[in-house]
């Protein structure tokens, strides 16, 4: 089978690489570019495990095909930090322990990050809504609404 | 699996009709890859339809009629501005559908063409007067929605047909719409019954309905009865219970885990009252 040749910019970085039509962007980011934060939790759609921005748009990037990336423009968990500064969710999510096994952390703090740049001012309800599509098995949740809160408190106070 | 990125629907229309096997069309894939990844339907033609021109594009007519691209998703509607503000049930319906990550991919169209008697999107559209252009190896034809779905999983498009574009009617005067589904909770999950109204009022009498149900029979419904019991009424208690005895009436439900044949049949009752009482508030300037 003739294999599909895919430019695309994942985290500002032009990368190149060849897949199957089969392949979902989440194979690809992990298998060929070596970028495993995003996680394959269900493989359907269900958890956000594998949460990426296409194009700005949070999708679940198990339900994208990676000839589908071509020409686009992807941020994945890799992209958050600043060299060894972590993004203010980053820190927050630690400050507040909100994470325990960490699987689903990358598409959580992804999904949170798409969040406070649509609406940096969220009532708790509108973030609850908004992760609903990120399945977390270990803090239930609470944690994780507080640090993704408490975030956008800060940014709103520094900007 | 073949992949095509064409240019215009009728390359896509060519594509399909000379291909063997199973072809799908992909716009959001939040049905179609999902089939695929778990092996219950594995095309052996893909066919993206994202590149064609104007397939993103949602636009209001001179004569306040809607035209959506067939790659149009639910938090593009959502977004738009004007969208929601006359045609809310239709924009709340497909907002129902999913996490935040399958809005940004998942669209009406899709939703339709899967064929799911239980699509949160297709009540509402059937409702709104909503039809579709089909292209296919002879040209365009336009279709009434209620007209694409034949049956759980299955429509009335031929091989070598696709969807090229939505349409929805100009919302006009006093007229107001609304959709609820039934579902043991809050959000992310299918529904167990849905109802979508659409009516216009003069005065306090309505003029004009049209009523569908979901997930109670093989395909939603367009509910003739539900729309005769509400014309000419003041949406009285007379109206009411003759619009949930129609609706009830109406149903051809399954039993399953999520309902029960007669669970089915009194919900759709109950909510195409509510839902009435939505539209209407809606139709007479109210908010609801």
């Amino acid at each position: 089978m003739t294999k599909h040749h895919v430019t695309t910019t994942v985290n500002g970085d032009t990368v190149e690489y060849l897949c199957d039509a089969r392949e979902t962007l989440l194979d690809c980011l992990r298998d060929k570019l070596n970028l495993t934060g995003a996680k394959e939790g269900c493989g359907t759609g269900d958890c956000g495990a594998c949460s990426v921005t296409l194009d700005r748009r949070l999708v679940c990037s198990c339900l994208v095909l990676g000839v589908e990336a071509e020409g686009k423009q992807i941020e994945t968990i890799e992209g958050m930090a600043r060299g060894e500064t972590l993004h203010p969710l980053q820190r927050k999510f630690i400050e507040h322990a909100a994470l325990q096994c960490g699987v689903c952390t990358p598409g959580v703090l992804v999904a949170a990050k798409a969040l406070l740049e649509k609406n940096p001012d969220p009532t708790e309800e509108e973030a609850r809504y908004w992760l609903a599509g990120n399945l977390c098995r270990c803090t239930g949740y609470d944690k994780i609404i507080r640090a993704v809160l408490d975030t956008a408190a800060e940014l709103r106070e520094a900007s | 699996m073949q992949y095509h990125r064409p240019a215009s629907f009728a390359e896509a229309s060519d594509l399909a009709a000379h291909a063997t096997g199973i072809t799908r069309f992909l716009a959001g894939g939040t049905d179609v890859l999902v089939q695929l990844r778990s092996e219950i339907v594995t095309p052996d033609t893909l066919i993206d339809i994202k590149a064609i021109d104007g397939v993103r594009d949602i636009t209001r007519h001179a004569d306040g009629s809607w035209t959506l691209g067939v790659a149009v998703t639910g938090a593009e509607m959502s977004e738009h501005p004007q969208l929601g503000r006359e045609w809310p049930g239709v924009v709340e319906a497909m907002d129902l559908i999913g996490s935040t990550q399958i809005q940004g991919r998942a669209t009406p169209v899709g939703n339709l063409c899967n064929g799911s008697p239980a699509a949160d999107s297709v009540p509402a559209m059937v409702a709104a007067g909503a039809s579709v252009t089909v292209t296919g190896p002879a040209g365009d034809r336009v279709v009434a929605v209620e007209d694409i779905p034949t049956g759980p999983g299955k429509t009335s498009l031929a091989q070598g047909e696709l969807i090229s574009a939505l349409h929805i009617p100009a919302r006009g005067a006093n007229g107001g719409d609304a959709y609820l589904r039934f579902i043991p909770r809050t959000e992310m999950d299918i529904a167990v019954v849905g109802v979508g109204v659409s009516l216009r009022v003069d005065g306090d009498t309505i003029t004009e309905a049209r009523v569908s149900l979901g997930a109670v029979a093989p395909t939603v419904l367009l509910v003739e009865e539900c729309a005769r019991a509400l014309i000419g009424t003041t949406l009285d208690d007379t109206a009411l219970a003759a619009l949930a005895a129609a609706a009830s009436a109406a149903c051809k439900p399954i039993d399953d885990k999520r309902g029960t044949i007669e669970f089915r049949t009194e919900v759709a009752g109950v909510l195409a009252k509510r839902a009435a009482k939505i539209a209407y508030a809606r139709a007479k300037g109210e908010t609801a």
